[in-house]
């Protein structure tokens, strides 16, 4: 045991002080706060405007209608063109398109509507073509209800938007509604096992093999167990691991909160905020409601699970990584062992995504017990409260499997470290496992 | 020192070791030779308990091999290894630790050594940036660090230049001197005729021959004896002995001669009555042994 912790802290120091660690650790959340808020302060600065200049001869649009913030709608004057001088005019510009709205002699908005075109060299964006419609129905929505006698301004008066709020009643208790929040933690919480099982597990692999082609692997297991050797590096791996994510995390709310600190003007109100992010207003107690579902969600639940799954999925596949590492002599080698690793968590990830719509579906419940998807899978369910066997018989088939995977990895590695040369089948590797030492 | 009886060692359908016997004094230096394959990395691996045999002991003092005595071994492995991102210092403390020693232990026998080896001012120099030799002179302190009663030495001076071959010997001598035990492992046979009190040579996992170096020596004499003589020499009457005629080299007469068995006295006495200068017995090389014996076999 003296031994183990020996090579557990070589594990960690040696990486620990490595400059790419430290600058991957503290650059990960600076990276992150910027793909997060890059493109919502962008979205903030005048972009490339695209021109489209409009000829409007049934007068069906509003010409204060200046369009949005990346389209800018310019209006030619009917009485000065016709569509071929427009048309020709425009041909001469850079504008990004031009629309003809057509007269029609009945004033049938449908057959403006129908024969209204749109001129572009070349495809146009989906956006633009979108938010032309858009625009486009509804002022012939306008002509529709003045045809009928309904003054505009009354239907858009009349409109609202209705929020639901959702009420759990499950378990006698009466809980805010919070799926998109649970969404959003069981979506991150899986998606960082998965992950830290990669990048880790890569170098637990990595680790091995590099001890096998600097042939220190002899001396190594002349002095300990191969393995001490194996649970020592994965284990200290291990402790990095939980070490850059607990910076992360602090760095990250770090980050967080200096971010809406200075960003965020507090003179502005929270509905002006959300507006900004291309929301439409909640109603004034948003915040105290988003605080109050919050509180639906299990949260020391979702940490002790997370905990359970980060580490049980990290030695679970650990120990193959390490398996893999051992058996070939360089690390293009082990792609075809690779793969059966990947494919669980590739398909964890996919199906990580229905679970969220739908946590309780058989699909999620199946792959949430299945013991190589369910670190990611059971995570993604965890905030929505699943049945508490569900999540002990989950746990307790992780861990007779980590064990079972030590137990077998151990055995490949201990026959693996000291052959060197051909490049291994699966059919060699099982029979490894049934060598005596 | 070493009792081994009967060890089996297979690999799938290979036979590394097919019930090797050998036993090796206390205090000796002890070669172990045999050609690539024979079963040597085996064997010593199974000392080392990175394998454990399918059949057969190993005794230790009488006592089987276990745990305990991993301590007390130390191994030079063929296959030279050490971290390459790890300074000299931290190496030698990482692996004397693994081996038992406390740090502080450690340290002083990392600073003893790494004088005795001129590396001092290394210390925290990182592996990867030291010579091939220097790194091999790390990995020789490696294996002697805590004083190992039991020294196993694979191929130890390949990759030494001369100066450092001589070096490395005389400190093989030296811990012989305070009482280890050492097996060295080699084909290269000047080094074991030179440093080997006892041999044993294995081929194709088992024993082909051993015991002390000068009676395995004794055993493959050919018969032969180079002589020079002042005067013309004669075959005794009546003896059927072969003799060649070689080209003299002090200025007398020489010949190859094979005399019959127990007839050594004979020979001498009638050479000396041709007036003796030079007497020879030919006595094989290792080298000679070693090829001649792995060949019948």
């Amino acid at each position: 045991m003296k031994n183990l912790g020996l090579i557990i802290r070589r594990e960690f120091l040696t990486r620990v002080r490595k400059p790419s660690f430290i600058i991957l650790t503290l650059l990960a959340p600076i990276l992150m706060a910027a793909v997060m808020f890059l493109p919502a302060y962008l979205a903030t600065l005048p972009g490339d405007e695209k021109v489209i200049t409009i000829l409007d001869e049934s007068y069906l649009m509003d010409i204060y209608d200046k369009g949005n913030e990346e389209i800018s709608f310019k209006y030619l004057n009917p009485k000065d063109f016709d569509f071929e001088t427009a048309k020709a005019l425009v041909e001469g510009r850079e504008d990004y398109a031009f629309v003809h709205v057509p007269v029609s002699e009945g004033g049938d908005p449908d057959f403006i509507a129908r024969n209204i075109r749109v001129f572009r060299a070349g495809d146009l964006s989906l956006s633009v073509e979108s938010y032309l419609e858009r625009s486009l129905e509804k002022y012939i929505q306008k002509e529709k209800l003045k045809a009928e006698g309904v003054d505009p301004e009354i239907v858009a008066r009349t409109k609202t938007q209705v929020n639901l709020r959702i009420i759990n009643t499950e378990e006698g208790r009466e809980t805010e509604n919070a799926t998109l929040a649970k969404m959003g933690i069981g979506y991150v919480a899986a998606f960082a096992i998965y992950l830290f099982i990669f990048i880790y597990g890569a170098q637990i692999m990595r680790g091995v093999i590099e001890e096998k082609t600097n042939r220190i692997m002899e001396l190594m297991v002349s002095s300990i167990r191969p393995f001490e050797l194996m649970m020592g590096k994965i284990l200290g791996i291990g402790a990095l691991a939980l070490l850059q994510f607990v910076i992360w995390i602090g760095l990250g709310l770090l980050i967080f909160t200096i971010f809406t600190a200075v960003f965020i003007d507090p003179s502005l109100s929270s509905g002006t905020a959300v507006q900004m992010e291309g929301m439409n207003a909640l109603p004034d107690n948003a915040a105290f409601d988003i605080y109050r579902s919050l509180q639906s969600i299990p949260f020391t639940k979702v940490l002790l699970s997370f905990l359970y799954y980060f580490f049980g999925g990290y030695l679970l596949y650990g120990a193959l990584f390490a398996a893999i590492g051992s058996a070939v002599d360089k690390e293009t080698d082990s792609q075809q062992f690779m793969l059966p690793l990947t494919i669980p968590l590739i398909l964890s990830l996919i199906v990580i995504l229905r679970a969220l719509d739908n946590p309780d579906g058989s699909l999620a419940v199946w792959m949430s017990m299945i013991p190589l998807t369910s670190p990611l899978v059971m995570m993604a369910r965890v905030p929505f409260d699943v049945p508490t066997w569900q999540l002990l018989l989950s746990m307790g088939i992780l861990a007779i499997t980590f064990f079972g995977s030590v137990w077998l990895a151990a055995k490949i590695y201990r026959v693996g470290i000291l052959m060197y040369g051909k490049k291994p089948t699966f059919k060699e590797l099982y029979r490894w496992t049934r060598y005596k030492n | 020192m070493i009792e081994a009886r009967g060890i089996r060692k297979t690999y799938g359908s290979h036979q590394a070791l097919k019930g090797l016997d050998l036993s090796i004094k206390e205090g000796s230096i002890f070669g172990l030779l045999g050609p690539n394959g024979a079963g040597k990395t085996t064997f010593i691996r199974i000392l080392n308990q990175i394998l454990a045999p399918d059949e057969g002991e190993v005794l230790i003092k009488g006592e089987a091999l276990s745990g305990k005595h991993i301590s007390r071994i130390g191994y030079l492995p063929e296959e030279r290894g050490l971290y390459p991102k790890m300074k000299i210092g931290e190496q030698l403390l990482y692996l004397a630790q693994l081996k038992g020693l406390h740090k502080s232990q450690a340290k002083e026998r990392i600073a003893y050594w790494l004088k005795r080896f001129e590396l001092t001012d290394r210390v925290q120099t990182k592996v990867e940036e030291l010579s091939k030799g220097l790194a091999q002179k790390v990995q020789f302190i490696a294996s002697v660090i805590h004083e190992p009663e039991l020294l196993i030495l694979d191929e130890p001076f390949t990759g030494f230049d001369p100066v450092n071959t001589e070096h490395i010997k005389q400190e093989i001598l030296r811990l012989r001197e305070e009482g280890a035990t050492i097996i060295f492992s080699t084909h290269r046979m000047e080094s074991v005729e030179e440093l080997c009190e006892d041999i044993v040579l294995i081929n194709k996992g088992s024993r082909l021959l051993g015991g002390p170096l000068h009676e395995v020596k004794a055993q493959y004499k050919s018969g032969w004896y180079q002589v020079e003589t002042e005067k013309e020499w004669q075959i005794p009457a009546g003896k059927n002995w072969q003799v060649e005629k070689l080209n003299a080299q002090l200025g007398g007469r020489a010949y190859r001669i094979h005399p019959e068995q127990n007839s050594r006295a004979e020979l001498l006495e009638s050479l000396l009555a041709s007036g003796l200068i030079e007497f020879r017995e030919e006595i094989p090389s290792l080298n000679e042994i070693f090829i001649q014996s792995t060949r019948n076999a």
